[in-house]
């Protein structure tokens, strides 16, 4: 029977779903089997209810000044608890070994002191802040919340593709997808096991309440937005919602006597702990960007006092700078001492001039990204460029190559996307979310699939024309974790010793008017035949009145 | 006001807020056996029909959503059903037609109508959606074009009482599953109590806090202290003649001394004894039906004539 994977390629890079010899994958199995069951038409029409859902919830983004819902692909990306292991693993090890090295370089610098780093590469890192120089975060937690893209390679593994500790956003999407598809795929939930992702805002809470300043019985938490036309405005609200914290903008806060306050209909309270999803230049008023009408005046000076935590901490930028990302791998081995979980991409790092010669003569087939970029900004993917923009490259490589990594064309891993009415496979890449509350760093079970829409694409940030899918990590056990139950026997046999199970004893009755009884009840019937009754007995009577005059 | 009329009233308000809770406790089932990796669909559907009065098949068949929305959601003849209260507050209104107001009527009307259409066949989801979209209209013309008179006190008793009873139903599934249930923060969100309730705890969310929300929060309109609160209010508005001591009426005292118990209990004893509390809400509200019906709602005992007695 012809269905919707018809023709579906098998194509260079790694397929989620087919093997190289078009055999499917077990965690697809499901998937594929309920999906070739549907026409068109009917996927087109969960389609329409996803994106309705979206409308309606207000998940959009701005096209054209007009509100879009933002794409959300109806087939999942399906990940093995093996594989999603090592991603744990990987993560945390990254998450730990980052938080190492931001404690390192606003401190005593001793990777630099051993010859791990060059003190070249940390200082002229644009996102390096002395003005973080000797804040310190009252439980040693910098990274607060991480965001490490991974992608998939020609062989099937998982590699580094840059690491986010300033501010990585798209968590809600995480959390709005799984909503959408459980409503709208009851069917593929109840037959897979997927591990739920709705204990991300509770972990996050915990870890910001664990950061709080020392001596606070109990802390204040509140998100700071940029504020209603910040494109993750939504998510900003999702997080603050579900936490059940406030949400404030920069003027909602002041500083005084080195605490933060909010003005609140009650006067002012004091603020703990501030998430914020402002960068850094827009933070403070006084130690970066003046013009800023984001951030609040003082805020640093009262986290330097140990007053007021920030979370991201100010300067994680520098370990997100794609240079420092070369060094990683070495940074894991320095302060961990273990060797590193998931492989960084061979990335050239162009102050070498041997490194740059060879990249200028090869700029036709790399990609060219720079080091402070984030969303996909200025990435030049060379086999896709034309020859001016690769002649502007060169000689921007040539005036900085400390602004400039080249990496070689990594085709990342597709999977089959609903496009123009067929399955056809789109690259994806993967954002799993990492919370750090000072003792363990924990990773959300699922994780934002972002995929690249146009055929062939390989950037998929959403500001680049990419859209989402829900990240469905398979759960390992067959039952609950720390259940008695065990799997074949009595239902509600796990009940405490000598109570007697209830689970299924009957309920109070449900109480209804007597007069709907239900249908049979002897008296209604009897009421009603009169009801009628009376009323022919009146049609008759008329009938016989109006006869005599015809 | 006629009795009959005022005893259509109580239930309009009843069948319309039962509709309402059974599409909220049904849609936390159906997305709890969706997105739980480890959800045992049988004992949970068995667990809830028991819940909502229906017997299970006892042959040993296995339960599964599909039956529980049949029987729960779809079947229009019994009122203790969504489609069945929805065409049974119809009928109510068609009886006190006089009184109820055109526009509470024709949005009764429209919603048994579309009852029988196509949102018979949409996602459960959306069917949930629609149910509770309607129910709201219901109230807000309630709300909005209701003298403050008898009308308005009988039909907000019966919805009090419902929801008294109603949330006391949902939080005795939680209770009789424990973990292998939908979790309390699924039914806060169910009743739209879950922002209200993180904002009230500042996101520091227990299942002890949430339990104790959904019972005892004195200014959530759905936690049952509150609705039985609302209900006794209106017992006191309907029969404002009050000797010096205690109380006479029969449903105020059911409804009082179950609330009272609830509020002057400590949260833990509460929670240790859960699934029965809750029976004795439900009983409660059970028994304060029949009262209101035999002091305001008499019905003239059937009549009959026997031959042999001339």
């Amino acid at each position: 029977m012809a269905d919707l994977f018809d023709d579906y390629p098998v194509s260079r890079a790694w397929d989620e779903m087919l093997d190289r010899d078009g055999e499917l994958r077990p965690p697809y199995e499901r998937v594929h089997a309920t999906m070739t069951r549907l026409t068109a038409d009917e996927v087109s029409a969960r389609a329409d209810s996803l994106a309705h859902a979206y409308l309606a919830q207000g998940v959009t983004f701005d096209f054209a000044g007009e509100e879009r819902p933002f794409p959300l692909d109806v087939v999942p990306r399906v990940v093995l608890p093996d594989e999603w292991d090592v991603v744990t693993r990987g993560v945390g090890q990254r998450v730990r070994a980052l938080e190492a090295f931001l404690a390192d370089v606003y401190g005593p610098q001793r990777a630099v002191a051993d010859g791990v780093v060059p003190q070249r590469l940390i200082l002229s890192s644009s996102e390096f802040h002395r003005q973080a120089w000797g804040i310190e975060p009252p439980n040693g937690v910098r990274v607060h919340v991480a965001g490490v893209d991974l992608i998939r390679d020609e062989a099937g593994g998982f590699r580094v593709l840059e690491d986010n500790v300033r501010v990585p956003s798209g968590v809600s999407y995480v959390i709005s997808n799984r909503r959408a598809m459980a409503r709208t795929f009851p069917e593929l939930f109840s037959s897979l096991r997927v591990r739920p992702v709705v204990d991300y805002p509770r972990r996050l809470l915990t870890a910001l309440l664990a950061a709080a300043p020392d001596g606070v019985p109990d802390p204040t938490v509140v998100v700071l937005t940029p504020g209603v036309y910040n494109s993750a405005y939504f998510e900003h609200s999702l997080l603050a919602r579900l936490m059940g914290v406030e949400l404030v903008e920069g003027r909602d806060l002041f500083s005084s006597g080195g605490r933060v306050y909010m003005r609140t209909t009650e006067g002012r309270r004091r603020v703990d702990v501030i998430y914020r999803r402002v960068d850094d230049e827009f933070l403070d008023p006084v130690q970066f960007r003046a013009d800023s009408a984001l951030g609040v005046p003082g805020l640093l000076t009262c986290a330097r006092l140990g007053n007021v935590t920030i979370a991201n901490a100010v300067g994680n930028g520098v370990a997100d700078d794609k240079l420092v990302y070369t060094y990683v791998p070495d940074l894991i081995r320095y302060y961990l001492g273990e060797e590193p979980v998931l492989g960084n991409v061979d990335t050239w790092r162009l102050e070498d001039p041997e490194a740059l010669a060879e990249v200028l003569e090869r700029l036709d087939e790399l990609v060219v990204k720079p080091v402070d970029g984030s969303g996909g900004k200025g990435i030049v993917v060379g086999p896709q460029a034309s020859r001016a923009e690769l002649d502007a490259l060169r000689s921007r490589l040539q005036r900085d190559p400390r602004g400039w990594i080249a990496q070689p064309v990594v085709q990342l891993s597709t999977t089959p996307t609903f496009v123009d009415g067929a399955f056809r496979p789109r690259h994806v890449d993967l954002r799993p979310f990492a919370v750090h509350d000072g003792d363990d760093v924990w990773v959300l079970p699922g994780g934002l699939t972002r995929v690249a829409l146009p055929e062939g694409q390989l950037v998929v940030n959403s500001s680049q024309g990419g859209g989402s899918k829900d990240t469905w990590v398979l759960a390992r056990d067959e039952r609950r974790p720390g259940s008695v139950r065990d799997a074949g026997g009595v239902p509600g046999a796990g009940a405490t010793p000598g109570v007697p199970d209830r689970t299924a004893a009957p309920g109070v009755p449900i109480s209804t008017n007597p007069a709907d009884d239900p249908v049979g009840s002897a008296s209604r019937i009897v009421q009603q035949q009169q009801q009628q009754q009376q009323q022919q007995h009146q049609e008759q009577a008329r009938a016989v009145e109006e006869a005599p005059r015809c | 006001m006629l009795s009959r009329i005022a005893e259509s009233l109580f239930w309009i308000g009843r069948y319309v807020e039962r509709a309402d809770d059974t599409a909220r406790i049904l849609d936390v089932h159906v997305q709890l056996l969706s997105e739980d990796p480890w959800a045992e669909e049988d004992l949970a559907c068995r667990s809830l029909l028991a819940v909502m009065d229906h017997p299970a098949p006892a042959d040993g068949t296995l339960v599964d959503r599909g039956h529980v929305l049949r029987l729960l959601a779809h079947d229009q003849l019994n009122p203790s059903s969504i489609a069945g209260s929805l065409v049974a507050a119809r009928e109510n209104a068609r009886r006190a037609r006089e009184i109820v107001s055109t526009e509470l009527w024709e949005c009764l009307n429209t919603t048994r109508n579309q009852a029988f259409g196509v949102i018979r066949t949409a996602p459960s989801h959306e069917y949930f959606s629609w149910v509770r979209e309607r129910a709201a209209i219901v109230a807000g013309l309630m709300d909005s074009a209701t003298s403050r008179d008898e009308t308005w006190h009988f039909m907000i008793l019966g919805r009090s009482i419902e929801r008294a009873d109603m949330t006391a139903r949902l939080v005795t599934t939680q209770a009789r599953l424990g973990p292998a249930g939908p979790g309390w923060t699924t039914l806060l969100r169910s009743c739209g109590a879950h922002e209200s309730y993180l904002r009230a705890h500042r996101g520091l969310a227990s299942d002890e806090r949430a339990a104790g929300f959904l019972l005892l929060d004195r200014l959530f309109p759905r936690s049952i202290a509150h609705a039985l609160d609302v209900a006794e209010q209106c017992l006191r508005d309907l029969g404002p003649l009050e000797g010096r001591h205690g109380v006479a009426d029969e449903a105020r005292r059911e409804l009082g001394m179950v609330r009272t118990r609830l509020e002057y209990a400590r949260l833990a004893d509460l929670l240790s004894s859960l699934p029965d509390t809750m029976e004795q809400v439900q009983l409660a509200c059970s028994r304060a039906s029949d009262a209101v019906r035999a002091r305001y709602f008499p019905t003239g005992a059937v009549t009959t004539w026997v031959g042999e007695a001339l």
